[in-house]
């Protein structure tokens, strides 16, 4: 494991390095253009990056959370979804258990967030917790904490503050120059540039066009890679592959696009939210390998190890693997398991969940229930100015 | 001759540096073996609160099962007389526990009024959870072992390892059929 990460580090370093030089060649070219003098331009996108990153600091992944209508549950709000992640925390050695989120939202989906594994968060969707048995929602669960511990939730911050910085600037960049003339134009041609310069201009031009569109194809790539990884760490942590297998079938099947998701988060996601469905196409822009892959490499595992999923990786696209061989030695054979025993298949299982989730969400919008002897379940928004409530079903009075 | 005294000084250094980075891999490895240990040991110890809380429950509603739940109680203490006892010890009583509780839950399966009551529902969600809390530390627990074994038994940290008392550990192994694994690990 401590092996994967290292691998990782520096393959990932080579695409977050290859995205810095794409901020300073847009800096360059935006200097040369607005103020003849390249290390100004320079200058200003450092300090772009630099601003962004304290933002993304001081507001840590309140800014993610707050965007996906995210409630933090405790213990006694939602045990089942508690434990779950307490069970995978321990079984990948995580050193602090991350906070734990529900998104009100019927989509299935789950994402990770954090820039340090001790201050992470995983957040599951509504419709995921409904849809899910505990096998399948244990290997979701552990899939994005592989994803804290491999860091990939730390590099796709990086990366994803770098591609924002890149976007602004030459967005900024692009406007200013068709809208409002090109003043630092003016001011180089009056200093007598010959057609040397009118090319390096040119070639600014090109790239600070290009720039977002190649840093975004290099984030997904980013992206698309981790992806592989944190689905050999969740067979690892939970030595049950068929858990995420069934899970992934059953989120790929369904076709409820995710309210809350946008451009910049979609990477963070188990599944990209905007997928189309019955497409497989594993193109440029995509932030996720094809479903159907993933589900199949976890379906030909032998065992549980890092080498088993590399094994499964090559028979499956056959082509060579997606562990660093620096993790492969390092593990031993490890076999997998039985799933658990108690099967809550079928639509009762369903709605009793349903019904649980629903409680939690409801409670943590304020609401107050009121469990009336009919049987009737009554729900009192919070702020109510009535004192007492009349049941609509049996016609009993509610102190409230 | 003078380069020969830097040459023979160069090597000294690569060797003592070597040396401590070795040296400190082995603490690293071992204090997570430690850390592992205590993790277990926190989840076993969560077990033994919460079954004196099930078999009072259960006994409300199923009073013809005394026997399982009395073999359930009898597990619990005495896993709890052996708390300090070694890894491989401790490993086998409360593999005896696990099954005693398995089939104390099994049993549930046959009383509706039992497995309607809340309490009842929400002690078997916390138990499952603790075993497979328990589950999770002891692979957690073995895969460190089995790492920091690696380390004291390959050449050339195994020099090291010897020079300062660096001892294999012990795997957590349980061999009873409520193994949660399906096939039996082996390691040795």
């Amino acid at each position: 494991m401590w092996e994967q990460i290292r691998a990782n580090r520096i393959r990932s370093a080579f695409i977050v390095v290859f995205m810095g030089l794409l901020l300073l060649a847009v800096g360059f070219a935006l200097g040369l253009y607005f103020f003849g003098s390249a290390e100004a331009g320079i200058a200003i996108a450092l300090l772009v990056w630099f601003i962004m990153n304290l933002v993304a600091l001081s507001q840590g992944d309140n800014i993610l959370l707050a965007l996906g209508k995210a409630h933090k549950i405790e213990k006694q709000d939602y045990p089942r979804l508690y434990n779950i992640v307490e069970e995978m925390t321990i079984a990948s050695g995580l050193p602090k258990m991350p906070d734990v989120y529900i998104i009100d939202d019927p989509a299935l989906n789950a994402f990770a967030t954090g820039r340090k594994p001790d201050k992470a968060a995983v957040a599951v969707t509504s419709g995921l917790l409904q849809r899910l048995n505990r096998d399948e929602l244990q290997g979701v669960i552990a899939h994005e904490l592989g994803h804290i511990r491999n860091r990939d939730t730390m590099l796709m911050a990086i990366g994803g503050i770098m591609l924002g910085a890149i976007v602004i600037l030459s967005w900024y960049a692009t406007r200013i120059m068709f809208f409002g003339g090109m003043s630092g134009n003016r001011r180089s041609s009056s200093s007598g540039g010959g057609s040397g310069q009118i090319i390096i201009l040119i070639v600014g031009l090109v790239l600070l066009i290009l720039a977002p569109i190649a840093a975004r194809l290099l984030y997904f790539a980013l992206s698309r890679k981790r992806e592989y990884l944190a689905d050999a760490s969740s067979a690892l942590y939970t030595r049950y592959p068929e858990g995420l297998a069934s899970a992934l079938e059953k989120i790929s099947g369904s076709s409820q696009p995710l309210k809350s998701a946008n451009n910049a988060t979609a990477p963070m996601y188990i599944i990209n939210p905007f997928r189309k469905k019955g497409l497989a196409a594993s193109d440029l822009t995509s932030t996720h390998p094809p479903t159907s892959k993933r589900i199949q490499v976890l379906r030909s595992m032998s065992g549980a190890s890092f080498n088993s999923y590399d094994q499964a990786f090559r028979q499956v696209a056959g082509r060579r693997g997606v562990v660093p061989q620096g993790a492969l030695a390092a593990v031993a054979e490890t076999p997998l398991r039985a799933g658990s025993t108690d099967t809550e298949a079928g639509a009762a299982a369903e709605a009793k969940r349903a019904r649980d989730v629903g409680d939690v969400l409801w409670k943590k919008n304020q609401y107050r229930t009121v469990d009336c002897q009919c049987g009737a379940r009554l729900r009192i928004p919070p702020g109510l100015g009535a004192e007492s409530i009349r049941c609509p079903r049996c016609g009993t009075v509610h102190k409230l | 001759m003078g380069i020969w005294i830097w040459v023979v000084l160069g090597i000294l250094i690569v060797v003592v540096v070597a040396l401590i980075s070795v040296y400190n891999g082995l603490v690293r490895k071992r204090n997570q073996v430690k850390n592992a240990w205590a993790q277990i040991d926190v989840q076993l110890k969560r077990r033994y609160d919460l079954i004196p809380n099930l078999v009072e429950t259960v006994k409300g509603y199923a009073k013809h099962e005394r026997e399982t739940l009395e073999a359930v109680t009898q597990a619990r203490n005495l896993a709890q007389q052996v708390a300090n006892a070694g890894a491989g010890e401790r490993a086998k009583v409360e593999g005896e526990l696990s099954s005693a509780l398995s089939r104390l839950l099994a049993v549930a399966e046959a009383y509706p009024d039992l497995k309607a009551n809340q309490n009842f529902l929400a002690l078997q969600e916390e138990l499952t959870s603790t075993e497979n809390k328990i589950g999770f530390a002891r692979q957690f627990y073995n895969d460190s072992v089995l790492r920091y074994n690696n380390q004291t038994q390959v050449f050339p940290s195994n020099i090291v390892a010897g020079m300062f008392g660096f001892k294999a550990e012990e795997f957590f192994e349980t061999t009873t059929a409520a193994e949660r694994e399906a096939p039996k690990v082996s390691f040795s």
